[in-house]
């Protein structure tokens, strides 16, 4: 499956754009994004540790699995407020 | 009963914030303001750019509110959080609520500006005099 997962403040910028296409086994967990991100931009590897991955707009566990129609999003860490 | 939250591209109306939760139940109002501060660790900033990502950041301060009315008796509530550019001195972020009395509305506040800077999906890049930019991400070092 394909996810386009939403990149925002330095992650973007390290990405080179604010959405990916990512090419993800139909079961694929987040922990496997997480790797499969690190894989597509090496330099988000020190930013990966930091990051919260957010899927349907809530923060998301390492073991949960991301559906295909699923909205997935790169969430450094927050600075709001 | 309904909140107001907001996230707006423009300066914050406090008269506006404070109107949203006026109620004749309420014998205390409090309103916190975030303002871009001018010094931080000894760098001067010019100004603020906040982004978010909306529909999340909405969600989670919905979220938010809905906690702090299961904790404190509040009558009404507004978060409203600035984003774009934000100059040296106003505000970024407004938080009011209004209560029958006046240590609710203190707890309340403090509750939500403290767990909104902790979990809303919110970011800010601070611009310093010296020209340089970058993102504020909490645990990092400069990005």
């Amino acid at each position: 499956m394909v996810i386009c997962v939403k990149l925002f403040a330095a992650a973007r910028d390290l990405a080179g754009a604010g959405e990916l296409p990512m090419e993800l086994p139909a079961d694929a967990t987040v922990a496997m994004l997480r790797r499969a991100l690190v894989n597509r931009v090496p330099s988000l590897a020190p930013l990966l540790p930091h990051i919260q991955i957010a899927v349907d707009s809530r923060y998301a566990a390492d073991n949960d699995v991301i559906g295909p129609q699923a909205e997935v999003a790169v969430i450094p860490p927050v600075s709001g407020g | 009963m309904a909140d107001v939250i907001q996230l707006i591209d423009s300066q914050i109306d406090t008269q506006a914030v404070l109107a949203a939760v006026a109620t004749p139940v309420a014998g205390a109002v409090v309103l916190f303001l975030g303002t871009t501060r001018e010094f931080t660790g000894g760098r001067q900033t010019t100004s603020l750019d906040y982004e978010a990502y909306r529909p999340m950041a909405e969600k989670t301060l919905t979220e938010l509110a809905d906690q702090a009315r299961s904790r404190w008796p509040i009558e009404k509530l507004c978060i409203v959080h600035r984003l774009g550019h934000v100059p040296l001195g106003e505000a970024s972020v407004a938080v009011a609520v209004s209560t029958a009395h006046r240590s609710a509305a203190f707890e309340a506040g403090k509750w939500l500006i403290d767990s909104l800077k902790e979990s809303v999906p919110i970011w800010k890049r601070e611009t310093w005099a010296d020209g340089g930019t970058e993102w504020v991400h909490p645990g990092m070092g400069p990005t």
